[in-house]
């Protein structure tokens, strides 16, 4: 079915930067807080008040431009995007409309045949809405009867980053988000939160048959608030018009707000996006100019991304690419691991093994981040490490590894506190053997015969003299010693 | 091009300017001085000039990021013309169709 059809996706994400005050005015940025509590003169849009830019905003705009390998702009302008819509105090937001600071970049996912270049087309600054809420109806915004408006969020530094349309699926997207997110995590420019919106992403999306040159026609969706509900959202879309493809019913250019619930997207009223912006420059805002030297300064200081961070964790660690994806998704994440793994002396899959089955587990629990988790990574590193020695058993350091979780406890103090420590002294775990043996003659003689099948039963008993802390591989060999050979 | 007293009634409701009779006289004739001045650039053969998008040699304005302080909520929403929730009340912003 699939090669029937060619789909193609073009994505616009928005990402709150992490500055500490507003683009524009000296207002604190934070996420929720009492409603209009964090406003003034300038970002309410008062007559007289003038605009001054954030430089730390530019330069995060930069270090992702730069990370992205874009051309950065040598001159270029804000201008007022006008539109009548109250979110916005002033009737116009400040953005950057023909003359972006950063042009023409690529990031590279990985993808099944290694990696795929996405083209970036442009990185801009603007600045963020206020928050609406619309009151009666069913809370959308055709029905309701009027409207509730907090600024808070209104000139907050906001980047728009535009992709070209390379993407080829909804999976594809997904990837793209997720890589773009670790990267904007790895430059430290935003906290990519997109369950608070720090984070946004829309896309457009057409299908056409396979061959054809013509795009289809050209869907944009909205409203998808994690990765996942991108894959959902444009999956749903994908098979949407493949279906009116087929039945040969038109398709429209329009946009189409994805339902969380349903997992289906629905048209909104083309009136919402017929809008003519009327841009022009912004006169209250001078030209932004960055200098060589500004430029050069930022790109020595771009951390390891993403991209060469995967190609390091294959060569370095001997990783599968599987593993490695999953451990690069995100900054923290790959950073945990590396500390783990600093601090163990074994093969170091063995940490990744107890990072993706094991630790992922209880976090999914708790429903935390790893970046959150009590444990410290040497503590994992210390507790594989008591594996490895015979102290505790894979199955006890399960237990240990849960209450580490829950307590935030070295492994050794609670292998102690529950005294677990596996006795694996030969003399001591001996005597036991020769007690069991002299209270089983029968069961010993059949061994001897020949027939190690009750040989399981007489390490039960060991075990149980020693109140299951006897190391049962070494029980194993010596009772082999004594009565096998 | 000379602006009307209309004009400038109209103007000053969509501004929510509250202007006296005696402001409103000086507004249409300064509005019209400014008309006539957009009157005779536009009438200029601007072919081949750049577009100016500022008049002062002056670029990298730019502030350091630091938090001032905001009004205080009872502040900011002082001169809204309804409150509710603490937050700007607006009539519908979408007419139905
Ligand atoms: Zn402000």
């Amino acid at each position: 079915m699939s090669g029937r059809y060619e789909t193609t996706v073009g994505l616009e994400i928005h990402v709150e930067l992490a500055t500490r005050s507003k683009m524009f005015c000296g207002c604190r940025v934070a996420f929720a807080g009492a409603p209009n509590s964090r406003v003034c003169p300038v970002c309410l849009g008062f007559p007289g008040t003038l605009p001054v830019a954030n430089e730390k905003a530019v330069e995060h705009t930069l270090r992702i431009g730069l990370a992205l390998g874009c051309d950065i702009a040598e001159h270029c302008l804000f201008h007022r995007k006008n539109y009548f819509y109250p979110d916005m105090p002033k009737n116009y937001q400040i953005s950057q409309y023909d003359s972006p600071l950063c042009l023409r970049g690529h990031l590279d996912i990985p993808s099944k045949t290694g990696s795929k270049s996405i083209g970036i087309t442009r990185v801009h600054i603007e600045e963020d809405t206020g928050k609406s809420q619309h009151v009666g109806g069913d809370g959308r915004i055709a029905s309701s009867e009027y409207s509730l408006e907090d600024f808070n969020r209104a000139g907050t530094p906001l980047v728009e980053i535009v992709t070209e349309p390379d993407i080829e699926s909804g999976e594809e997207a997904t990837t793209f988000v997720t890589e773009l997110r670790a990267l904007l995590e790895a430059l430290g420019v935003s906290d990519v939160r997109m369950d608070e919106g720090s984070l946004r992403v829309d896309a457009n999306i057409s299908v056409r048959r396979a061959g054809e040159i013509e795009h289809g026609t050209k869907v944009e969706v909205k409203n998808m608030n994690s990765i996942r509900s991108v894959g959902r959202a444009l999956a749903f879309e994908e098979e949407r018009q493949r279906r009116a493809l087929d039945e040969g019913s038109p398709l429209v250019q329009e946009t189409r707000h994805f339902d969380e619930k349903s997992g289906a997207t629905s048209s909104m009223r083309s009136k919402e996006h017929a809008f003519d912006y009327r841009y022009f420059p912004e006169p209250d805002l001078v030209p932004l100019e960055p200098s060589a030297h500004w430029v050069a300064d930022i790109q020595k200081t771009l951390p390891e991304l993403p991209p060469e961070r995967r190609q390091r964790f294959v060569s370095e660690y001997g990783l599968t690419p599987i593993d490695v994806g999953v451990l690069t998704a995100s900054s923290s994440t790959a950073a945990w691991f590396e500390d783990a793994a600093r601090a163990y002396a074994g093969d170091p899959k063995k940490i990744v093994n107890w990072i993706i089955a094991d630790l992922f587990g209880l976090l999914n629990v708790a429903g935390i981040e790893l970046s959150a988790c009590r444990i410290a990574p040497p503590q994992l590193a210390a507790l594989v490490t008591m594996v490895d020695a015979g102290t505790i058993s894979g199955t006890q350091a399960k237990v240990v590894l849960a209450e580490m979780f829950r307590s935030g406890s070295p492994p050794r103090e609670i292998v102690r506190a529950k005294g677990m420590e596996q006795v694996s002294d030969k003399g001591a775990i001996e005597a036991f053997i020769d007690e069991a043996i002299a209270e089983n003659p029968d069961v010993a003689d059949k061994v001897r015969g020949g027939n190690p099948g009750p040989l399981g039963f007489l390490v039960g008993q060991v075990m149980r003299k020693m109140n299951g802390q006897a190391n049962p591989k070494v029980v194993n060999e010596i009772l082999h010693a004594k009565l096998l050979s | 091009m000379v602006i009307e007293r209309s004009v400038v009634d109209h103007v000053a409701r969509l501004a929510r300017l509250d202007l006296s009779e005696e402001e409103r006289a000086r507004m249409g004739a300064e509005l019209s001085q400014i008309l006539a001045h957009a009157d005779r650039i536009q009438a200029l053969d601007l072919d081949g000039v750049e577009p100016t998008s500022h008049a002062v040699p002056v670029v990298n304005a730019l502030r350091q990021d630091e938090v001032k302080p905001s009004l205080e909520q009872e502040e900011s929403l002082a001169g809204a013309p309804a409150v509710e929730a603490e937050r700007f009340r607006v009539p519908r912003i979408i007419e139905e169709p």
